[in-house]
Formats: structure tokens, C-alpha cells, sequence
């Protein structure tokens, strides 16, 4: 099995990766081999088998609704790239059309 | 102060449970401890680069009020013994990067619960470990800051992903420290490097203030020198954590109490199909003779069948990529971490994590990405999910009649440096034993049992059923007390 380049940069932009031709290339063949590797679980007849998304036997944990002590301001937005007034600033997620 | 280097080495030498029972007599102090594992670093760190960074006068600063506490009468059970914390968990006021240059920088405003469980039992952080980065290896080559070596052979890596923190127990740099395990990362780096390396089960130790990788799996456990250290950080970093909705509400059992020595009647299963092709002849040799060892102090050997064993590997990675790829969606330059401009905000995202994350981390991602991703969920994803089913039920039947599991850690010992690094499916066969344990929220231990013709570790690992760490704390302890392989050091 091997991907596409276009496969695999439709994948990446997904993801939210910029990747440069040569890691487009690459990843093709790589994700094709691990893949193929993988599709070995494909052979096994689970039909009638319950997924497993986590093993513990538990279900609704629940927490009083009580405040408790949580980070300040300051510390919430002390390794932020750019802050401005304890906000986190970004950039406009909507052009200037307003689209 | 004690100055010279045969001191030093005394003391470097300790583990936890034999330095904190020397501090208590008052054989020596925390500062002379503490300096005598600095000056180690100082030593043979620039060449084994098992830690990122250290925080020596933090450190010294602690140690001295824990002397201080001490003769003021304190005993709490760690006070004054210095730890090293692998670098995916959070340190408040320290900074933590998980091996990423995305988190280059990064200061947490919190502690783990496990780290901050054991500064509260006295522990004293002697600085943070290397790790591949967010915890994605098998070697420690794909951290972002460079590669930790092998004390046994600084050609060869130590395992990993935790395998700064277990090249620096094994280098004498510290007493004992926290790694964490998602599909082997705490076992095959102690067993790389000749030391102990406990994961425990699923919900047992609290993953909060961990930076998570694939959060069905994580498991946070300690890397040490000897059997009783490992049950002695359990018992202090185990527990119900109202910031963890998966830890278990048990309570931490006394595990120290199973370290009897004892094993008369113990029911030890082994796997047939974890003798395999491909497993190297003298890792084959040194783990049957163990089971022949076991058997002579009085355990059952029982032969065990599990049959979806050859499935675990692929399902373990289409499952931790399905979950990093979700994880690590959060670094996204806005509120930590690395950040770089981009023409819009999808963009700011793209070249962002782009620039920031290493090539197995991209990898990683993608995979996850393609697994979860319309049109292939149900072939591989929820696929993935319904074998881990049955390799959980595979094991269930396993320990309804035996104690406990005995295998390798890993296939062969430490391989080369740059050996694997191209070739992603080779380094993840590496991982073929510890996998399962992660996906079937089981407890392992790994422990020394033997050196190959090179003299690198060879590791024997015990798995237990889920809250099981005291079966395989027993028989751990009873093998190790009983062999000589702890008392090899490696010549540095």
C-alpha cells in the first residue's frame, strides 16, 4: 500500500501541518508501510466483538459542582506567544469582507 | 563536605530506600547527597545527556531546608532524597518541554500530581530528563535537543521513550525517577540500561499535569535502582485524584509488604507466542533461564496461550496515533508554546506546528489523522478498538489461572544509535512485549536478568492483571534478591 502525494496532503492539512515536498514524499511511502503493517487487523472477525475505547470499569465520574482554587489570570496567560489585558490575542479568524 | 570522588561515589551509588535510611542515621546530610548527584551530572552528563536541564540551586535550596525539617524532627518518607522527573511531566516554575521544541520555553504553572505527591513526601527535583519528544520513540533519538546515551555503551541508545530518565539511574545521577509508559516506555529503557522500571496499572497513578500522548494508555511509574524502590515510590505516587477522572478509587496498598521474598505456589504463566523469530538468542537464553530460576524457588511455571498476540503492535499504533493525533491538536501557537505567523489563522496553525514539531511527531499525526478521518474510521480506528477486546480478553482468561506473566522486556538489548531512526516499522517492533500491557490497562514490571556477550542488560518482565502490583512486586523482589545482576554497574 502506498499513499498519494495529494493522499497525503489532504491528511496533512487535516492535521494542520505545513510539510515541505520532500516530507510529503516521505511520509508517502512511510504511512503506506505502517499501514500496510496494520491492515493485518482487518482479518480478524469482529463482529460480534464490543470496542474497547478505555479498560476501566468505570462510567459517569462525577465531581461535586463546587468552585475550587484555579490558576489566576496572569498564570493563565503567561506562556502565551502574544496577550494583551489577560486575553490571549489572535489573529482574525474572519477576513475583512467579514465572510 | 565530603569532596573526593570515592565519596561522591558512595553516595551516588545509593538508591532511595538506602539513601533515605542513611539520611535518617544521620550518615550524611541532603546537601552532601545532593551535591554528590550534581557533581556526578557534572560528570558524565555532557556525554550522556540524560537530563535537559537541571536546577541545581533549587535543589541544593531544598535540600537544605529538608535537613533543616529533619532535625526539627520531620520524617516524612522521602524528605531529603533527590528524584529526577522526565520531561513530560509538568513542573511548576520549572520548565517543561516534553523533548518538543514547540514547548521550547514553556514554564507550567502547575505540577504534576505525581510530582507534586512526591515533594510533598520530602523528594527533592534534581532537574528534568530527556525524552523522545512527547513521549513518540523507543530510543530517546527523537527528542528535539538530541539524543541520551547508554551508560553500558555511549555508541547505543538507552531505550526510551523515558530513557533519560532511566540512563541517568543507571549512571548513578540519581537515586530513582518518574518515566512514563505508554506502550513500554517505563520498561524498555530500565531494561536497556540494567535497572527497574514499574508501569503500573491503568488508573493507578493520577495522569494529571502529564502531557498527554495517548490517553487510554498513559501510565506514569518510576524508574529505580532496586525492587523496593520501585514499590516505595508506587505506594507514595498511587492513589485517587479528583483532577483524574480515570485513576481508580482504590486505595494505595502497603507494597512493601509483598516484598517477601516468598513465591512457594506462585503461578508464573509464560506465553509461547512471546517466544518468537527475531528475538536475539542470548535475550531467549537469559529470560528461560530465569523461568528455571523462578522455578527453583518454588513457583508454578504454566504454559498459557495468547493467541491475538501478533495483533497487538498494530493495534496499539493505530490506537495512540488515532489519540495523539487528537492530544496534540492544542498546540497551536495561541496560547503556549512556539508560534509563527502565517497569512491567516488556518495558516498560523500550519506553520506553527509544522516548524515546531519533530519528524516522528509528524508522523505520528498523520497517521492518527488518517485512521480517524472520513471513509477509513471503521476500517482502521473502531477496528483497532474491537481486537483490543480481545487481546484484553486474552489475558483475562491468561489470569484467571496464573499469578502473573513472565516474558522479555524487549527482543534484543540496546541496539546502535542511528541504527532504526529510518526505518519507523523496525523501531516500533521493538515494542512487540510491552504493548499489550498498555492496551489491556495491565500492570509490568521490568527487573535485570542477565548481560549479553557485549555486556549490555538484558531485562525480564513481569505483567500482573490490572491492581495487580503486589503479585508482581513479590516476584520481582523474590528473583532479584536472589540473583547478583543489580550489582553490575556500568564503568563511566
Amino acid at each position: 500500500m502506498k499513499l498519494t502525494r495529494e493522499e497525503v496532503r489532504h491528511v496533512a492539512e487535516l492535521a494542520r501541518l505545513q510539510l515541505s515536498d520532500a516530507e510529503l514524499d516521505e511520509y508517502a511511502g512511510q504511512l503506506g508501510q505502517i499501514l500496510t503493517y496494520a491492515q493485518q487487523v482487518q482479518s480478524v472477525d469482529t463482529s460480534s466483538v464490543p470496542p474497547t475505547p478505555q479498560v476501566l470499569p468505570l462510567s459517569n465520574v462525577l465531581a461535586d459542582d463546587e468552585s475550587q482554587e484555579s490558576l489566576s489570570n496572569s498564570q493563565a496567560v503567561r506562556n502565551a506567544p502574544d496577550s494583551d489585558d489577560g486575553y490571549f490575542r489572535v489573529i482574525a479568524v474572519f477576513d475583512d469582507k467579514g465572510a | 563536605m565530603m569532596g573526593d570522588q570515592n565519596a561522591t561515589k558512595q553516595l551516588t551509588s545509593l538508591g532511595v530506600a538506602e539513601a533515605r535510611a542513611a539520611l535518617a542515621a544521620g550518615r550524611f546530610t541532603s546537601v552532601e547527597l545532593t551535591n554528590a548527584c550534581l557533581a556526578q551530572i557534572e560528570r558524565v552528563d555532557g556525554a550522556l545527556h540524560a537530563f535537559l536541564r537541571t536546577t541545581p540551586d533549587e535543589a541544593l535550596e531544598a535540600a537544605s531546608w529538608a535537613d533543616r525539617a529533619r532535625a526539627g524532627g520531620d520524617a516524612r518518607p522521602l524528605l531529603g532524597v533527590p528524584i529526577a522527573i522526565k520531561d513530560v511531566l509538568m513542573t511548576s516554575g520549572i520548565e517543561t518541554t516534553a523533548g518538543s521544541r514547540i514547548l521550547e520555553g514553556f514554564v507550567p504553572p502547575y505540577s504534576a500530581t505525581a510530582v507534586q505527591k512526591l515533594q510533598a513526601a520530602g523528594a527533592i527535583i534534581l532537574g528534568k530528563t530527556n525524552t523522545d519528544e512527547f513521549a513518540m520513540g523507543s530510543s530517546t533519538e527523537n527528542s528535539g535537543f538530541g539524543p541520551t546515551r547508554n551508560p553500558w555503551d555511549m555508541e547505543r541508545v538507552p531505550g526510551g521513550s523515558s530513557g533519560g530518565s532511566a540512563a541517568a539511574v543507571a549512571a548513578d545521577e540519581a537515586p530513582a525517577a518518574l518515566g512514563t509508559d505508554t506502550g513500554g516506555s517505563v520498561r524498555q529503557p530500565a531494561s536497556f540500561c540494567g535497572i527497574v522500571g514499574l508501569k503500573p496499572s491503568y488508573g493507578r497513578v493520577s495522569r494529571y499535569g502529564l502531557i498527554a500522548y495517548g490517553s487510554s494508555l498513559d501510565q506514569i511509574g518510576p524508574i529505580t535502582k532496586t525492587v523496593t524502590d520501585a514499590a516505595l515510590l508506587l505506594e507514595l505516587i498511587a492513589g485517587d485524584d479528583p483532577r483524574d477522572s480515570t485513576t481508580m478509587p482504590v486505595n494505595a496498598l502497603d507494597f512493601s509488604a509483598a516484598l517477601t521474598g516468598d513465591i512457594e505456589g506462585m503461578r508464573i504463566g509464560i506465553p509461547e507466542e512471546y517466544f518468537v523469530e527475531g528475538i536475539q538468542s542470548e535475550v531467549e537464553n537469559a529470560v528461560r533461564s530465569a523461568i528455571d530460576h523462578f522455578a527453583s524457588l518454588g513457583a508454578e511455571i504454566v504454559p498459557i496461550g495468547l493467541p491475538n498476540t501478533e495483533l497487538a503492535l498494530p493495534v496499539y499504533y493505530l490506537i495512540v496515533t488515532a489519540e495523539a493525533s487528537a492530544n496534540l491538536s492544542r498546540y497551536d501557537g495561541i496560547r503556549f508554546g512556539l508560534s509563527v505567523d502565517g497569512d491567516s489563522i488556518f495558516d498560523h496553525f500550519r506553520q506553527t506546528r509544522g516548524a515546531g514539531f519533530g519528524p516522528e511527531v509528524k508522523r505520528r499525526i498523520m497517521l492518527g489523522t488518517y485512521a480517524l478521518s472520513a471513509g477509513y474510521y471503521d476500517a482502521y480506528y473502531l477496528k483497532a478498538q474491537q481486537v483490543r477486546t480481545l487481546i484484553k480478553q486474552d489475558f483475562d482468561r491468561a489470569f484467571s489461572d496464573v499469578d502473573v506473566i513472565l516474558s522479555p522486556t524487549s527482543p534484543t538489548t540496546a541496539f546502535r544509535i542511528g541504527e532504526k531512526v529510518d526505518d519507523p516499522l523496525a523501531m516500533i517492533l521493538t515494542d512487540i512485549f510491552t504493548t499489550s500491557a498498555n492496551l489491556a490497562g495491565l500492570c509490568g514490571i521490568s527487573i535485570p536478568c542477565g548481560f549479553d556477550a557485549g555486556g549490555l542488560p538484558i531485562g525480564l518482565q513481569l505483567l500482573g492483571p490490572s491492581l495487580g502490583e503486589d503479585k508482581i512486586l513479590r516476584a520481582a523482589y523474590a528473583y532479584e534478591q536472589s540473583t547478583e545482576w543489580r550489582l553490575r554497574k556500568p564503568e563511566l
